[in-house]
């Protein structure tokens, strides 16, 4: 799980372009650039490093980031 | 050719632009285009263009274009891309009645084509249309490929529909999405998600490479264009060194590993089919590698086909150069193919403008990998493209007839040179748009035209237009200018005065000065005045107006009086050709 947020750390630098440390509990309302559009961008980046694929419902329902890495935990392909 | 990703082009929107020319551009569409917008405005900061885009909210095609007075109006666009996607056209597709499916590609263009036609009265835009990627919902299995009550086969047939279309709207240019999903796949397109709960058409690992559909289609009509390829012999055109291996020896035609050869240079034949110069530059001594061209029954480029054959034991970039000259093009229009890296770093590094694809090692893959660069777009294509390799070859015979005259006199002379000045007319407007968009050094001004634009100035009674032919004993130089002058109170305007640098110092430019007073006097009036705007490649005609007998005033701009004009001297005769 670790090296997850490890990784995901590095996305979400990524894709808002600072440093930021997420954990569990991490939400939309803690990153000020965390709109709908970003999230639509950070999905598909999350996908891309991970190899695996958010269905609709996830993607539209999941409360934190400790749910998105429960998510990349079961379903990642590297 | 790998992309940056989407968020690295995302990145890019923090950078500073402000050094970059501004290119004004609209986005309208049926689905969600703000990651879109955020791609082409980060690929262009790759490319050196800042994009000042507006962009339209969800859904607004009819309303954006039908209101005179819309942001998408007052934004000034130079270009205007219209997205429509598939995943729309499935529903409308799925609420037309049955008896009508057979007719639906026809309403949709027309539809489409409708909003066309209001973005051109409205504008100035040239339109970028989204062609639609063909999505086969199977309900009919394979007899969907055959039957027109499919939405496949309507969804294919509007494409062609949208093609033809577009060939009569020639402000309108089609961003082939049809074509990328052939490339990459539909998965690799699309991803259901984005569009269920975003409306987002495209996957956003897919936008970099929309990004650069659309750019590429812009600085083709910017007349960013490529012009020249210079090639390589041994292990580029064919297997093997001619040198070592002889003409027997070398890798080339139907069978074995000599196909990859035979389809790189039928690939390049087409290149030069559509206007493309081929020229070769290769470490060789010119009998050997010659011979191939003339002896190889299997060769399928010949000595016709190259404008410029250089093949000696001097560095390549000193041959490119000697090449750049005789064709009198910019360093920027020319691509250098060679399968040796160390050629091509040493090519890069002593001429930075030249472009150098990185060729793969295998050469089965040359073709596939160039079409990947998308290296070769254009946004007119006309008749005069495919005479283009002769034209060069013509004027090789002018230099070694230049060399035995006693002077320059002479020379032009004995060339027998006669031209044509006539008012624009439809035969000759796709020609002309196309000078205006390739014309870099040659031009006064710098106005460029789509072909549309071209035609409504002809017709337009505020303008008196002149395109000007040229030949001489060797050959036809074809349409060679094209002068657009605007009636004003007091003085006729030179809007555009452009030549192609195939002519230069012939006595044209004179002759065409000439024809400007001339025409001017003729129609009553007393001046002529002319403007240089200065671009960073039109150095050359900064001073060729006052060169050719007009008076600087001081701001760019000159006159002449039509009544006391001294015409120059020129051996050039007027005629018809």
């Amino acid at each position: 799980m670790n090296e997850i947020y490890e990784r995901l750390n590095q996305v979400f630098a990524d894709v808002f372009d600072e440093d930021v440390t997420v954990n569990a509990s991490t939400t939309a309302d803690d990153i000020e650039d965390w709109d709908s559009l970003t999230h639509i961008t950070l999905i598909s980046a999350i996908e891309e490093e991970f190899g695996m694929k958010f269905s609709m419902k996830e993607v539209v329902g999941m409360n934190n980031v400790g749910e998105l890495a429960e998510i990349v935990a079961a379903r990642r392909k590297r | 050719m790998l992309l940056p990703a989407f968020t690295e082009l995302k990145r890019n929107l923090k950078k500073d632009f402000s050094s970059l020319p501004v290119i004004k551009l609209g986005i309208i569409g049926d689905c969600a285009t703000q990651h879109i917008a955020v791609a082409l405005r980060g690929w262009g900061y790759e490319k050196g263009i800042n994009f000042d885009i507006f962009d339209s909210d969800y859904n607004q095609i009819d309303a954006q274009t039908m209101d005179p007075a819309s942001e998408l109006y007052s934004h000034g666009c130079a270009y205007v891309a219209v997205i429509n996607c598939t995943d729309k056209l499935f529903m409308r597709f799925c609420e037309t009645p049955l008896d009508s499916r057979k007719d639906f590609a026809q309403t949709v263009c027309e539809s489409i084509t409708a909003a066309w036609s209001r973005i051109s009265a409205n504008s100035k835009s040239r339109i970028i249309q989204f062609n639609f990627p063909v999505w086969d919902d199977r309900i009919f299995g394979d007899f969907g490929a055959k039957t027109v009550d499919s939405f496949a086969y309507q969804t294919r047939k509007l494409n062609f529909l949208l093609a033809e279309k577009s060939g009569e709207y020639k402000n309108v240019f089609i961003c082939d999405i049809e074509g990328i999903q052939s490339r990459v796949g539909e998965s690799a397109l699309r991803d259901n998600k984005m569009f269920c709960i975003a409306k987002m058409p495209f996957r956003t690992d897919i936008l970099p490479l929309i990004a650069k559909s659309i750019t590429d289609i812009v600085l083709s009509a910017e007349g960013k264009i490529k012009k020249c390829v210079v090639l390589d012999l041994d292990n580029t055109l064919w297997g093997g060194v001619v040198g070592d291996d002889g003409t027997d020896g070398i890798q080339i035609g139907e069978l074995g590993t000599g196909h990859a050869f035979t389809h790189f240079q039928l690939w390049l034949k087409e290149l030069k089919n559509r206007g493309i110069i081929l020229c070769v530059c290769s470490k060789n001594n010119e009998e050997n590698a010659k011979d191939p061209f003339i002896n190889h029954p299997e060769m399928v480029l010949r000595l016709e086909d190259i404008s410029v054959f250089v093949a000696n034991w001097q560095d390549k970039a000193s041959n490119i150069r000697y090449i750049r000259d005789v064709l009198n093009i910019g360093m920027d229009s020319m691509v250098f193919l060679d399968d040796n890296p160390f050629e091509r770093e040493a090519v890069r590094s002593l001429i930075p403008e030249i472009t150098v694809p990185e060729l793969p090692e295998n050469p089965e893959e040359y073709v596939d990998f160039l079409r990947a660069e998308g290296l070769f777009g254009t946004a007119s294509y006309s008749k005069e493209d495919r005479m283009r390799t002769d034209q060069y070859r013509a004027e090789a015979e002018r230099v070694s007839l230049q060399s035995k005259c006693a002077d320059y006199d002479d020379y032009l002379k004995s060339l027998e040179m006669v031209a044509e000045a006539k008012a624009f007319d439809a035969y000759h407007f796709p020609r002309i748009a196309q000078l205006t968009q390739r014309s870099n050094q040659f031009n006064l001004r710098t106005v460029r035209y789509t072909e549309q634009e071209i035609e409504d100035i002809a017709k337009d009674d505020k303008y008196i237009t002149v395109y000007f032919t040229l030949k001489d004993k060797f050959g036809d130089h074809g349409l060679i200018s094209a002068v657009i002058m605007e009636k004003r109170e007091e003085c006729l305007f030179v809007n555009t005065y452009l030549m192609s640098c195939r002519v230069l110092k012939r006595g044209m430019e004179e002759f065409i000065i000439n024809t400007m007073v001339e025409t001017a006097r003729d129609a009553g009036y007393k001046k002529v005045v002319g403007e240089y705007i200065k671009t960073p490649k039109n150095a050359m005609v900064a001073d060729i107006y006052e060169k050719l007998g007009f008076t600087p005033n001081g701001d760019n701009t000159f006159t002449a009086d039509t009544d006391s004009f001294k015409f120059n001297k020129t051996h050039i005769q007027k005629g018809d050709i």
